[in-house]
């Protein structure tokens, strides 16, 4: 297998679901000529020509509602948004169309549409363009979100989620775009619905997703220099939630922190602690205790803003209260 | 900077201390360890000791004033130091005061560490760790910090704060886990805290649950076995506890003759008074003392009278500890024969003079009275014939030992004098039924009537 960047990893993707399926097309803004705001669509105007790579005006409202319309009609529209802080414009197009559309057509029109594009924090850039909105789609239903961390789930995730025939929100991370990792060739689909371990443990379960998966691993790496053996469990997709990894991997090693980038309230992890809470009970040594990012506008600031984020100090920190070690 | 002294729980059960003496007067200078004050539990006069150094600022509370756990009385610091802002409780907001001990059982004041953070408590109870810190990571800190003064301790509501995963594996181990002492925030019992806490109670219960009949197989190597309760074991307990208070309790009642242990004690006491080997250090081995020996060592062949009542299951003992009601001024106390089984008659003898004598002066340690697992209760040197005597929970039995007298019985076909003692023993009937406390009773009877038997 070869090292591939995450963003070379989701255009494998869209190459080869427009080369298997000619539904399906991408639009949004600079994803032709200029290939993509983060290069992920490079080489794909070239490729499939502007009938399916389809640059828009700045209009996010107009160009989710014109995928949403082609979705209705049979095709498979790949959405992009330059990042999710954008798409609020596009929200009630999200909400109101495509998450209701199968259900207030009594099943007869299903909107197989992906809406992706990089959300979360990057680095300074101020606290409109700084925002974790994952929780606010998972809240819908009718609305899949999911939301890779390597490059190998984000190509096998969003060759699945092109597939998918319900609309979903596929959130990446600028700060992902260079990581790079090993990415199977060719056919590589990961299904929705399935958390991944990343690393095994039996102490206490890091719940984590997206860019947080890469802090609770630094978090495990240095608790297992210190005899804590960490268990990191990314989830992968957020909606559904794949409640079964979650509660097996804390049956496992019964204390659990649960790590995001976004806001704390009624965030991600709220709703897995409740899961837990719920299904886990009598396994838990500890209350399970949430890392998050602070309460507050992203920052602009430099050091406010690292202090703004979930971080591994703060993880090993929760970490060291739900084992006592406090 | 001063720290204050409180209350401590010297006693598993004591709620409150009356403050008896001050050892330490204002101005003095006391070290970690120095008994500043005595103070009258509800079953002892204990010692209040110093958990930090420095010189006695300030009593709060005067000698005689009865004081609940957990309630500051004194304050200690430096020389010249201002004293006044402690002495009230809680007013300062003291949020790291978080003492939960109050009521709880097993930690015990041992090893408590006086802590290096000046406003920790001079003296506590079993010492929680404190509250952790909230996780930096998520909102403003909470609540911890607002201006309402935090509570010295938590409500006395006597629940045991445990891990949803303690309970489940206390459950499954058949642990009582009010005899645990927790290492998490107040006082929470969690995981590890069971770790160290009789591992091997698992294989007790297997070992012991399938051979009911003979009475429970307790392995020699453990100090007892734990065993679930049967269904029928749980209908006996539901329904006669429904008949009669909270232990169902029933009376056996035997005659022993006693002359053969009358010879045997008049035999000791002339070779004590020849200088023999009974009786080199002087003491006199009393009929009560036989008695102890005696159901120590019929205990020995009938465990399943030698067990405590848990609620949930039946702690059958390999270990014999004869709890012995003293008369002391204000009621009672039983102080505990332990291994009386293993224990000569000159040693239990010793033992039961000696603790005798400070249960009379209020001066036993709390575990010279706990512990026990089978009463006996003398009042033959108060002329009563026989009585009843009740039950001391957990144990599941108690012996009332009436006085010897001459009786006019039938022996082989003739009227003879004898001396003649009664025994009435007291059973909680959820652990022993009657045939089975029956044949206990017949064990030591046979054993005072020829009391060569106790040496088999």
């Amino acid at each position: 297998m070869a090292a591939v960047t995450y963003r070379d990893a989701l255009n494998q993707a869209l190459r080869e679901e427009m080369a298997r399926d000619d539904s399906v097309f991408l639009m949004g803004e600079e994803v032709g000529v200029y290939q993509g705001a983060y290069k992920v669509s490079r080489g794909l105007l070239d490729e499939f020509g502007p009938m399916r790579v389809v640059d828009t005006p700045i209009t996010e409202l107009g160009f989710a509602g014109v995928g949403i319309g082609a979705a209705m009609v049979g095709l498979r529209p790949v959405i992009e948004f330059m990042t999710w802080n954008f798409a609020l414009l596009a929200v009630d197009q999200l909400v109101n169309s495509a998450a209701k559309m199968r259900y207030m057509s009594a099943g007869q029109v299903g909107v197989p549409a992906v809406f992706r594009g990089p959300g979360g924090a990057a680095l300074q850039l101020g606290a409109q363009h700084s925002q974790a909105f994952e929780s606010w789609y998972a809240h819908i239903p009718g609305l899949k979100v999911v939301m890779p961390a390597t490059p190998a789930d984000a190509k096998g995730l969003l060759k699945s989620a092109i597939r998918d025939d319900d609309p979903v929100i596929f959130i990446e991370g600028e700060m992902l775009y260079n990581t790079k990792g090993e990415v199977p060739e060719g056919e590589h689909v990961v299904p929705l619905g399935q958390a991944d371990i990343k690393r095994e443990g039996s102490d206490v379960t890091l719940v984590c997703h997206s860019k947080t998966v890469s802090v609770a691993l630094k978090a495990a790496e240095q608790l297992g220099s210190d005899g804590v053996n960490a268990e990191v469990l990314d989830l992968r997709t957020i909606r559904p939630l794949d409640a079964e990894s979650v509660l097996a991997s804390v049956a496992k090693t019964h204390r659990c922190v649960v790590i995001e980038e976004g806001w704390p309230f009624a965030g991600v992890g709220a709703q897995v602690v409740d899961l837990i809470q719920r299904e886990a009970f009598d396994e838990l040594d500890a209350p399970v205790l949430r890392v998050t990012g602070a309460d507050i506008p992203m920052p602009y600031n430099k050091h406010l803003e690292r202090a703004a984020k979930a971080d591994p100090a703060k993880v090993t920190s929760a970490v060291n209260q739900v084992l006592y070690r406090e | 900077m001063a720290t204050k002294v409180v209350m401590e729980a010297l006693s598993p059960t004591m709620e409150e201390g009356r403050l008896v003496e001050w050892k330490k007067q204002e101005g003095e200078t006391v070290a970690v360890g120095d008994v500043l004050a005595e103070v009258e539990t509800d079953k002892a006069v204990m010692e209040l000791v110093a958990r930090a150094g420095g010189t006695l600022l300030k009593h709060i509370v005067e000698a005689g004033a009865t004081v609940p756990v957990a309630e500051p009385v004194a304050v200690i610091g430096q020389p010249g130091e201002a004293a006044g802002g402690d002495a009230g409780k809680g007013a300062d907001g003291d949020g790291k005061q978080g003492s939960g001990a109050a009521g709880r059982r097993g930690g015990g004041t041992q090893g408590t560490q006086p802590a290096p953070g000046g406003d920790q408590p001079a003296s506590m109870p079993p010492a929680p760790p404190r509250a952790a810190a909230e996780s930096g990571a998520a909102a403003p800190a909470p609540a911890r910090s607002t201006g309402s003064p935090a509570p010295d301790r938590p409500p006395a509501t006597g629940r045991i704060k445990a891990s949803p995963l303690a309970r489940r594996i206390a459950a499954e181990r058949g642990l009582d886990l009010g005899t645990l002492a927790g290492t998490g925030p107040e006082g929470r019992i969690v995981a590890r805290d069971l770790e160290t806490a009789s591992p091997a109670a698992a294989e007790h219960r297997a070992t012991a649950v399938p051979s009911p009949s003979p009475g429970p197989s307790i392995p020699t190597s453990q100090p007892y076995a734990d065993v679930p309760l049967t269904q029928i074991r749980k209908t006996i307990a539901r329904r006669l506890s429904q008949s009669i208070g909270p232990i169902p309790t029933f009376y056996l009642t035997t005659e022993v003759d006693m002359e053969r242990v009358w010879e045997a004690r008049e035999a000791l006491k002339a070779g004590q008074r020849g200088g023999g080997a009974a009786g080199q250090d002087g003491v006199n081995v009393s009929f009560n003392d036989i008695v102890i020996k005696a159901v120590a060592m019929a205990l020995r062949q009938h465990p399943e009278c030698n067990a405590w009542w848990q609620d949930d299951h039946i702690r059958y003992w390999n270990e014999v500890h004869v709890s012995m009601a003293v008369a002391v001024e204000e009621g009672l106390i039983t102080p505990v024969i332990r291994h009386a089984d293993q224990k000569g008659l000159r040693q239990i003898a010793t033992e039961a003079r000696d603790l005798a004598t400070r249960a009379r002066e209020r001066r036993l340690r709390p575990e010279e009275y706990t512990g026990g697992t089978f009463s006996v209760s003398n009042l033959g040197m108060l002329d009563i014939d026989e009585f009843t005597a009740v039950i001391n929970p957990p144990e599941a039995g108690i012996l009332a030992v009436g006085r010897i007298a001459p009786q006019v019985v039938s022996q082989d076909g003739q009227v003879a004098v004898r001396r003649r003692m009664r025994l009435t023993m007291s059973c909680d009937h959820r652990v022993i039924d009657g045939a089975t406390g029956a044949r206990f009773l017949q064990t030591l009877k046979g054993m005072l009537e020829n009391p060569l038997a106790i040496l088999l």
